[in-house]
């Protein structure tokens, strides 16, 4: 085969790029500055023939550095996913009218611990804990309610749900079936990332082994029957606020992801099968040009690794798609409306990193969850980044830049010797089974807290440039109450319900369990008979164990 | 005292984020103390438990999931019930300034949010030592 030159290659990208457009227009005619001059699609620089362009290639062409489409923000902006739950159902259906209403176009799902861990509210375990870090559900009647009014064919939804992600997605397709949605229209992403709860977030309820085939079990189970559904969502964001550096972020997201494919490739899952239904999750933290090198480093890795490691041939198996959160652990408590400003750096950092979701925190989130208020000011700061200041109309434009190349090449290259390292200790599973993530995680966490405390690392109002007599703004808090009414409410349904129909398809789930059918099936009989997600999870534990930590 | 403050770092609830907690552990150590770290998901029964067990001079309690007002008088509570109200419970994690009069009325004996350095934690830690080592 000859080589490409530049000039052919470049060529060859406006052509197909011609053809995307008559399928997927773009959201103007033209996009002019304030001047009224002319923002091209795509800068490639002024010279003719640029030496590393096929190290960094073209916006939606392998290896995806510049983004996964040729048109990126020009044709459809990112998702305004905004992560919301707390208290009740109908409490957090509120909320979601309300910022579907302010101009939000995802729903992103907030589960309180309880159901996260798989405890039903009235469990000793939940005590205190009911409806605090997001919503309560217990069983299919509170999730009927979280979506009432909300239409399943023409919303896409997040949920941020690991250990009983089956559990939950089985809830979302018996709601949609109640709606007459059938799954194969329904649109969202379930994280069902357990690989990072043992190294970073802690919401985890079996042991490795039986939680990864609960995973391939939904990628092999929603292949079929949910395919517009992303069955996971890599997440770095947590590995990130556990204190990791964006390097760390990069590598032991991928190497997470590798486990995941390796794990569903071992259960005779074809990758080009389930790989384009892959996504990740991000962090966006403060040092702007790291944030968006290691966005731009992170696509291209996986591109590669799912080319040459695993032989995926489908272009959507390459294509790394994530969503971002800005850096909750960066906010402060101090000074609040500072959060603000952080918060747009970071956000405007994730949109020239070329995320396809993205979620603003809330200025007040280092104290409470966000009020009504805070959480429109963080949906704002998306809406001015994408209609107002113009970043949105060019795509990937800081590719070409000497630093964020050198920077995207640099964090590319360190996350590969990580990843071969973990590599060595056997891989992503067993490298968390001894604890080798968690240890360098805490390593720099440490280094990090030593360089705040020094002064050395500056934090605007909590390290210098202070205030004394700080007023303390109004928090959003969780109504005492809701925990008993919660409590009440899944004891009348467990009164009301067809108590035989639930033994048997628990029993069912357990002896499944114990073999090696799919459970999905078996989870969303559970479910539709209206069993909780206490008594699902128990039941696996029964067969499965619970995870002991190193 | 001859022997090196002990302290007990718990996560009481069912809250992950054990960052802080972490942290706090070591730079303890760092100053000499000796730490143990419960893990996560403890109840306030198993947290008093432990204290108890090993004797402890201190047990710090972290706590992200706003669950803080119903734990933290949960393990004062057991305390005193078992006669080992002695042990001085400080708290950490995203607490609210205002729920901080609530905790120290139920026997916390001092919050520290983010920002707090943990130096400073360590030297609250040693005055209260010393203080009710004064008292008995």
């Amino acid at each position: 085969m000859t080589k490409r030159t530049f000039h052919d290659a470049y060529r060859e990208w406006k052509e197909k790029t011609e053809s995307f457009l008559t399928k997927f227009p773009e959201r103007k005619q033209s996009f002019v500055t304030s001047s009224g001059i002319e923002v091209d699609r795509l800068y490639v620089g002024s010279d003719e023939n640029p030496s590393d362009w096929e190290r960094i290639g073209f916006p939606g062409e392998y290896p995806f550095t510049r983004g996964i489409r040729p048109t990126m923000y020009r044709g459809r902006l990112w998702t305004m996913r905004q992560y919301a739950g707390f208290g009740s159902a109908e409490e957090t259906n509120r909320r979601f009218r309300y910022l579907l209403e302010q101009g939000q176009t995802g729903l992103s799902v907030a589960f309180d611990l309880p159901t996260q861990i798989g405890y039903d509210s009235d469990d000793p375990m939940a005590k205190g804990e009911v409806g605090k870090v997001g919503v309560a559900i217990d069983s299919l009647e509170d999730m009927e309610r979280l979506l009432e009014g909300i239409p399943l064919d023409q919303v896409s939804t997040s949920m941020t749900i690991n250990a009983p992600a089956s559990v939950l997605l089985a809830m979302y397709i018996a709601v949609g079936e109640k709606q007459g949605v059938p799954s194969h229209q329904l649109r969202g992403t379930i994280q069902n990332d357990i690989l990072k709860e043992y190294i970073a977030r802690g919401t985890y309820i079996f042991p490795p082994q039986p939680s990864m085939r609960l995973i391939t079990d939904v990628f092999a189970y929603s292949a079929e029957h949910v395919p517009k559904w992303n069955t996971i969502s890599i997440s770095g964001y947590h590995i990130r606020e556990a204190g990791s550096t964006a390097v760390q972020e990069v590598a032991f997201t991928l190497a997470n992801g590798i486990a995941y494919v390796e794990a569903a490739v071992k259960a005779g899952l074809d990758v080009d099968q389930f790989a384009p239904r892959l996504s990740f999750f991000f962090n966006a933290h403060n040092h702007f040009f790291e944030e968006i090198a290691k966005f731009r480093a992170a696509r291209r890795l996986w591109a590669r690794i799912m080319r040459e490691r695993f032989g995926a041939r489908d272009p959507r198996s390459w294509q790394l798609r994530f969503h971002t959160q800005t850096g909750g652990s960066t906010l402060t408590a101090q000074q609040p409306d500072n959060n603000i400003v952080r918060v747009t750096l970071q956000a405007l950092a994730a949109v020239l990193g070329g995320t396809q979701s993205l979620h603003t925190n809330a200025r007040d989130e280092a104290l409470a969850l966000p009020t009504e208020e805070s959480a429109r000011i963080a949906l704002r700061t998306q809406q001015i980044i994408a209609y107002e200041c113009g970043v949105a109309d060019t795509v990937d434009p800081l590719g070409g830049s000497y630093f964020v190349e050198a920077l995207t090449d640099r964090i590319e290259e360190e996350a590969v010797r990580y990843i071969q390292k973990i590599d060595d200790l056997g891989g992503a599973v067993s490298a968390v089974e001894q604890g080798y993530m968690q240890r360098e995680i805490h390593r720099v966490a440490l280094e990090t807290q030593r360089r705040i405390e020094s002064g050395e690392e500056v934090v605007v109002g909590m390290n210098r440039f202070r205030l004394e007599d700080e007023p303390q703004p109004p928090l959003h808090r969780v109504d005492p109450a809701l925990e008993r009414k919660q409590v009440e409410r899944v004891q009348a349904l467990r009164a009301r319900r067809d108590g035989q129909r639930v033994q048997e398809t628990l029993a069912a789930l357990k002896r499944a369990a114990e073999g090696t059918d799919n459970l999905m099936p078996h989870i969303l009989a559970c479910v539709k008979a209206y069993a909780t997600v206490g008594e699902i999870c128990h039941a696996l534990r029964d067969v499965f164990g619970e995870y002991q930590p190193v | 005292m001859n022997r090196p403050i002990r302290v007990l770092v718990a996560k009481p609830g069912l809250d992950g984020h054990d960052r802080g907690a972490l942290i706090i552990a070591q730079a303890l150590r760092d100053e000499g103390m000796e730490v143990i770290y419960t893990g996560l998901r403890q109840s306030p029964a198993q947290i008093v438990a432990t204290a108890i067990q090993e004797d402890v001079d201190v047990i710090g309690l972290s706590c992200l999931s706003g669950a803080h007002n119903e734990l933290f008088p949960e393990v004062t509570r057991l305390l005193k019930e078992q006669g080992a109200d002695d042990i001085i419970v400080i708290g950490g994690g995203v607490i609210p300034q205002e729920d901080i009069p609530f905790l120290k009325q139920h026997g916390i004996a001092e919050v520290f949010t983010s920002g707090t350095t943990t130096r400073e934690t360590a030297e609250f830690i040693r005055q209260a030592v010393k203080a009710r080592e004064a008292q008995t």
